[in-house]
């Protein structure tokens, strides 16, 4: 939903209104370097040091963290932050390359970490001074979370930690990692806690990072191996074998359906930024002849475009309908269906736009005649990291069957 | 203008909504409307226009035909937001009656100005309407008809007109020498006759009606416009109906698949057939965020509104077919009996998936708004 479809309260009105101003004249100028599609595609350092310089001045003007309270360095406002994202997104800022950080870590910590922690981690992880990555996934537990294998062995006042994450994006560049371990090898759920790990203080004392290539040819994330590396019992968040109820509000937050909003903030271009959305989708469309005339003048085209149109409204009208609860039978069916829709939405207008280029979807990134710098075609092949990420689309079907449907439990 | 947050949907339209739910689940079970509708089974039956009468009696004593009527002629002047809300209701309950028909009249009415005013104020009064609007061939656009019009005498047929048998007056729409123009026309004034058609719909009726030198009074000479205005709210509220059936589907299989076992194992532990329940469950609800966004955009952002409109009754009629589809699937051998009441459902589905424009149609209407007309 954009903004001008909402009626504000009297703090979100005023609020709006100074985000508005302070856009209008500290928005940062087109970089140099050449972004990157996503937080998730961050390759070198100078591209995150000038998104760092973004977040951190959009964080001392009070646009990110708004909704949490001062005390942990947040704004203490209520039900802000989805209006400084609106506007954020309509000045096309650059986007926030703390991403795991911000969407995950932060409501994480702030629902389940010791005051004091908070207090510590929280500012620097708003201001994007210590940017944060995810231990969950292993290579032998993907779908099937609970069943990570990455052991913590007590030692006094410490644990000491053995084993093997993958697809961790950002962790090249991560200060602090939030890690899923197993505690107790006696009980898949009960035995799993949670940590908050400095990683880079421990590069080459137990953590190595090593870099993953994904199917587009990026670099971006890596695989994360631990061995004896020791942490402080403090670094615990919640109780010991409560790591499951933690994972799940960090996967909330991760799936959309969280209680807090993330700070979103993006749509500024360099030479390869891209969304994959309808609007692009119609542009395309208009640029690219078909057999003499504009692609867009295809019925069968139109048709196809129509759909996806259709189903991009449908989800942001569910965000909107989300809000008003006259309008639901079930709590959490509109929250738990956003993650599937936008990554399916998201890779269906990258299939279609291929199609739209027809034998010029052929050309890739390195070619001068690729239409719209070879984009789309990179980012078809990248809508599959959200189909299959924070639980592929299967997972996601199996939940909403199962939490909302009431359908017995598949195996 | 723009639009309210909540869709315009109050605390009088939730509980209106909620009312509406409560009083058809209090006196009209399924099993009701199966007795009633489905006594002849035979492919070659003539719908028998079985209804209950008691019952809609006292919801037009509830108010419900003149919600939408504007308060100057008589009625509750409600938004359109508030209105769907209760046709979704109606829809679930498949209720056999001319609501839909009523309220559709009501929204042309309404765009007619003062020459619809007296006819508006009938349906206060508890008269029933429904369109006639529609040629031999089906067609969805507003400037075909099969009525001619010459110096007010109708002549002519309509096609596929909704509830007929159920209603009191007609809004026909007929070809004058100027273009089209409206008439309010009694279903009993002389000249008038009502053949019913053979559907496959047990949960309504639909009829052609033959006009010879039928007298009438023109409400509107600029028929089109006022069509064209009020068929957003008209598309609206049927894709608000196919909603409310549709989720009533969803839960009958649901619950069906979580009863029914096979391999040990109840039929909703199995991904395949889990999966596609969640898909109609996603189809669903896109469809209701859409009508209501169009709902609220009739009551408050009129520019946009038939784009919102194509959207919502294109996602219905998507949703409106796969529903009923993995309804009857889902439930195997059972579902594709006449016993089971499932085809009810299916049925009245079907037939409003294919009413007032189907999905294609709504499409290509919509790529006209949001790309432009192909050259």
């Amino acid at each position: 939903m954009s903004e001008s479809a909402r009626q504000d309260s009297p703090e979100q009105a005023e609020f709006r209104d100074y985000c508005r101003q302070w856009l209008a004249s500290n928005k940062p100028k087109e970089p140099s370097v050449r972004l990157p599609l996503s937080p998730l595609e961050i390759m070198t350092e100078e591209q995150l040091s000038y998104l760092q310089g973004w977040q951190k001045s959009a964080y001392d003007a009070g646009l990110v963290g708004c909704d949490y309270p001062v005390a942990v360095g947040g704004g203490g406002r209520t039900d802000c932050q989805r209006v400084a994202n609106d506007e954020m997104i309509a000045a096309r800022t650059p986007f926030m390359p703390n991403v795991i950080g911000l969407g995950m870590a932060a409501p994480t910590v702030f629902h389940h970490a010791q005051e004091a922690l908070k207090e510590r981690l929280l500012p620097r992880l708003f201001s994007g001074q210590e940017i944060w990555c995810q231990g969950f996934s292993e290579p032998g537990a993907g779908s099937d979370l609970a069943s990570v294998q990455t052991f913590a062995e007590r030692k006094g006042d410490r644990w000491v930690i053995n084993g093997h994450k993958v697809w961790t994006s950002l962790a090249h560049f991560a200060d602090w990692m939030i890690l899923l371990v197993r505690t107790d090898r006696s009980h898949k759920y009960d035995g799993l806690s949670y940590f908050v790990v400095p990683i880079r203080a421990a590069l080459g004392q137990g953590v190595t990072v090593q870099p993953l290539i994904k199917i587009t040819g990026e670099t971006g994330f890596n695989e994360v191996i631990f061995e004896n590396l020791e942490v402080d019992d403090g670094y615990r968040l919640d109780e010991l074998g409560k790591g499951w109820q933690v994972a799940m509000t960090t996967l909330l937050h991760e799936r959309g359906a969280g209680e807090l909003q993330t700070p979103r903030s993006g749509g500024m271009k360099s030479k390869a930024t891209h969304s994959s959305n309808t609007a692009n989708l119609i542009e395309l469309a208009r640029c690219t002849s078909r057999n003499g005339k504009p692609a867009a003048d295809d019925p069968l085209i139109r048709d196809r475009i129509m759909q996806l149109v259709i189903r991009e409204a449908g989800l942001g009208q569910n965000q909107r309908r989300a809000r008003v609860s006259a309008l639901q039978d079930h709590p959490a069916r509109l929250l738990l269906q956003n993650k599937l829709l936008a990554s399916e939405i998201a890779q269906a207008i990258g299939a279609t736009a291929m199609e739209v280029e027809g034998a010029s979807a052929s050309l890739y990134l390195g070619d001068d005649n690729a239409p719209a710098g070879g984009q789309w075609p990179m980012a078809y092949m990248n809508s599959y990291g959200m189909t299959i990420a924070a639980g592929t689309s299967e997972v996601q079907r199996n939940i909403l069957g199962e939490r909302v449907l009431g359908l017995a439990k598949s195996k | 203008m723009t639009q309210p947050d909540n869709f315009g949907f109050g605390e009088e339209a939730a509980l209106l909504k909620d009312s509406a739910r409560k009083f058809l689940a209090d006196n009209f079970t399924t099993d009701k409307l199966h007795r009633m509708v489905a006594s002849d089974h035979r492919p070659e039956r003539i719908s028998a226009c079985a209804w209950d009468r008691d019952l809609w009696q006292q919801m037009v004593r509830l108010g419900w035909t003149s919600l939408a009527i504007p308060e100057s002629a008589g009625g509750l002047g409600m938004p359109l937001a508030a209105v769907a809300g209760l046709v979704e209701e109606l829809g679930r309950a498949a209720f056999p009656c001319p609501l839909l028909g009523s309220l559709n009249a009501t929204y042309v009415l309404t765009a007619c100005g003062n020459d619809g005013e007296a006819a508006l104020t009938e349906i206060a009064e508890g008269m029933t309407a429904t369109l006639a609007i529609t040629n031999a061939e089906g067609s969805w656009d507003l400037a075909d008809t099969g009525v001619d019009s010459t110096s007010g005498q109708l002549n002519g047929t309509a096609y596929f007109v909704q509830d007929a048998r159920k209603v009191d007056r007609l809004l026909v729409s007929a070809r004058t020498t100027k273009g089209l123009s409206l008439y309010w026309v009694a279903t009993d004034a002389e000249g008038v006759t009502i053949r019913p058609d053979a559907i496959v719909d047990l949960t309504r009726d639909q009829a052609h009606v033959i006009f010879e030198n039928v007298q009438a009074q023109a409400v509107s000479n600029n028929g089109v416009a006022a069509l064209s205005h009020a068929m957003p709210a008209i598309w609206t509220l049927l894709a608000a109906d196919i909603t409310g059936a549709a989720e009533w589907q969803l839960q009958a299989t649901v619950e069906y698949a979580g009863t029914r076992q096979q391999f040990e194992h109840p039929l909703g532990f199995f991904q395949a057939v889990k999966h596609p329940l969640v898909d109609v469950m996603v189809l669903i609800d896109q469809c209701k965020s859409l009508v209501y966004n169009a709902a609220c955009a009739f009551d408050t952002e009129p520019k946009r509104v038939a784009q919102f409109a194509h959207m919502a009754k294109a996602s219905a009629s998507e949703c409106a077919a796969f529903a009923s589809s993995r309804s009857v699937q889902s439930h195997g051998g059972i579902g594709f009996t006449w016993e089971c009441f499932i085809h009810l459902y299916f049925k009245r589905q079907k037939h409003s998936q294919l009413l007032w424009g189907d999905a294609a149609w709504h499409r290509a209407q919509l790529a006209n708004i949001l790309i432009g007309t192909a050259a």
